[in-house]
């Protein structure tokens, strides 16, 4: 609990508030709730695999050949689950971007950052942060898709200038 | 069954930061204003929805809640949600209850109290709403930050320029100005704009919805009961459509177009009878869904108004303020008057109401001869569209 209301509380006996700008009395939740979710990676493990060698893998559907990025372990084009894995060829062009100033808190610990989408020589498109400089940056200009590590230790992939 | 599905009511909440009122209370404020001009009572009503997006706000149970508050119990009831179209959701299940003949009357209900949490919070919350795991996990996307994926293509491609999109503000918020409804009742110029800081490049402060509280209210009857009631000020649901696109923007083929909002449009312009190669010519106006400046002017060409790479020049001529080719968001849009998430396609539908019934407020009336409305509402970046046409005749 906030110093700040645990002093309102001993004062008025209640955790209610004035808003600054209109006035208007505000109950102040005690309750908090901090979410972070557990999410299954469990059929794209070798998505993970190959990114720790510097690789960069799609999956493709054994059967029609479709690729998809991000993979997906089922084809719904032929109904059919049988995949594998590829790599993906890590070059290709630039299609758009952005550069995000006010960031979530969840991503206090970054600077602005450079967002990317580019099309792979392959096919699919890819987003990512942007690692160069954003004014430079055009569509339809070469881009390769990188490993890159993370401020909190992990491996990630990121856009750069070919 | 209901061959015609007709608006016998409207409410609309005052938009902006609400610290004044709790949610239960910011619902009765546009329900009441509905149940009147409807002359109805909560007796009345068959069925209601609710569209909330949520988890900004304490409530999560908000049609029980407004049960309670407002006697609607035990009448049946939903909430809907999808993200930013939420209310055309909502919309859409009232007006196929009643066109099903579920229900004879309707009470579709959109609120959001965003302004419950923090704003760091709702930044954080509402960049959720694409792909959660590849896009926003590892790479930080806020909402501002994916249709500026969008903005920056169309000015890479057509030559647009960032004062093109201060244009649309300026005409929004100078609307706005005459709305005592919305958020921001000032108008701004360019300069201020431009000068604004960096959100998501291109987009700067004032290419911005803001967050908001608000709520907004619409009645829904069939065909049989209009007759019933001796209703004479109504408005008829002529048709419409709606569009889903991939969660990862990284699956679209384009950002200069929302896939979802040309399938929509296609769909709703069919059922209404409106040729799609000439739109404006059957329409007196609109209200798009411009949660940043760009996204109007892409929505202008998703749904025809003009050629695909046009829509800048409709705004740099004004030709989408009131007595241009076609005024587009004159009651302040969502950049003005305010994106209370969940309200906000109820709140266009309540426009719809005012502009064809001419009850809009002075210097932002419409020139009614066509008798027709559109409403287009877009939830996240394109991963939902809704296009509903409104109308003085039925079909």
């Amino acid at each position: 609990m906030k110093e700040e209301i645990k002093k309102v509380i001993e004062e008025t006996g209640f955790p209610i508030v004035q808003d600054e700008k209109s006035g208007a009395a505000q109950w102040v939740d005690m309750r908090e709730l901090r979410l972070s979710y557990i999410i299954s990676v469990e059929n794209i493990k070798p998505f993970y695999e190959g990114l720790k060698e510097g690789k960069l893998l799609g999956t493709k559907c054994k059967k029609c050949g479709r690729l998809f990025f991000p993979p997906q372990k089922d084809c719904p084009s032929c109904f059919d689950s049988d995949i594998e894995w590829v790599e993906l060829k890590n070059e290709g062009t630039l299609e758009t971007m952005t550069v995000v100033f006010v960031r979530p808190p969840s991503f206090g610990m970054y600077d602005p950052y450079p967002v990317a989408i580019a099309k792979l020589d392959d096919g699919p498109k890819i987003l990512a942060w942007y690692k160069g400089d954003p004014q430079q940056a055009k569509p339809g200009m070469r881009v390769k898709v990188q490993v890159c590590k993370r401020k909190e230790g992990y491996v990630m992939y990121e856009i750069a200038p070919a | 069954m209901s061959e015609n599905v007709a608006v016998i009511g409207v409410g609309h909440s005052k938009f902006g930061t609400r610290k004044d009122v709790n949610i239960a209370e910011l619902c009765w404020e546009s329900m009441r204003p509905a149940f009147e001009t409807a002359n109805l009572e909560p007796k009345d009503i068959d069925f209601f929805v609710v569209s909330n997006a949520g988890m900004w706000s304490s409530e999560a149970a908000v049609p029980a809640l407004i049960a309670e508050y407002a006697d609607l119990a035990p009448k049946g009831s939903m909430r809907v949600e999808a993200a930013c179209a939420s209310g055309s959701a909502a919309i859409r299940i009232g007006y196929t209850a009643v066109k099903s003949g579920m229900a004879d009357i309707v009470l579709v209900l959109g609120v959001e109290k965003m302004q419950e949490s923090p704003n760091p919070n709702v930044i954080e919350l509402i960049g959720r709403f694409g792909s959660y795991f590849w896009e926003f996990e590892n790479f930080g996307l806020t909402f501002p930050a994916y249709y500026a994926l969008h903005g920056t293509a169309y000015m890479m491609k057509y030559g647009a320029t960032e004062e093109d999109y201060a244009r649309v503000a300026v005409k929004n918020h100078y609307y706005g100005a005459k709305n005592p409804y919305a958020q921001f009742q000032r108008e701004i110029d360019i300069e201020t704009v431009m000068k604004s800081p960096y959100i998501a490049w291109p987009f700067k402060l004032f290419d911005c919805s803001p967050i908001t509280d608000g709520s907004a209210c619409a009645i829904l009857a069939s065909e049989e009961k209009v007759k019933e009631l001796g209703i004479d000020e109504k408005i008829w649901i002529l048709g419409q459509g709606v569009g889903t696109g991939t969660a990862n923007l990284s699956r679209r083929e384009s950002y200069t177009s929302l896939a979802s909002a040309t399938y929509a449009a296609e769909q709703a312009y069919k059922m209404a009878g409106i040729d799609m190669d000439d739109p404006t010519k059957y329409l007196d106006g609109a209200n798009v869904h411009d949660c940043f400046t760009a996204p109007e002017i892409i929505a202008y060409e998703d749904l025809r108004f003009c050629k695909r790479g046009e829509g800048y020049k409709l705004i740099r001529e004004e030709q989408t303020y009131i007595g241009g080719k076609i005024p587009v968001n004159i009651d302040g849009g969502l950049k003005a008057k305010g994106h209370p998430i969940g309200a906000t396609g109820v709140s266009q539908a309540v426009e719809a109401y005012k502009q064809l019934l001419q009850k809009a407020e002075p210097g932002r009336q419409a020139d009614i001869n066509k008798g027709r409305w559109l409403a287009h509402n877009v939830g996240g970046t394109g991963h939902y569209t809704y296009v509903t046409i409104y109308g003085l005749e039925k079909r």
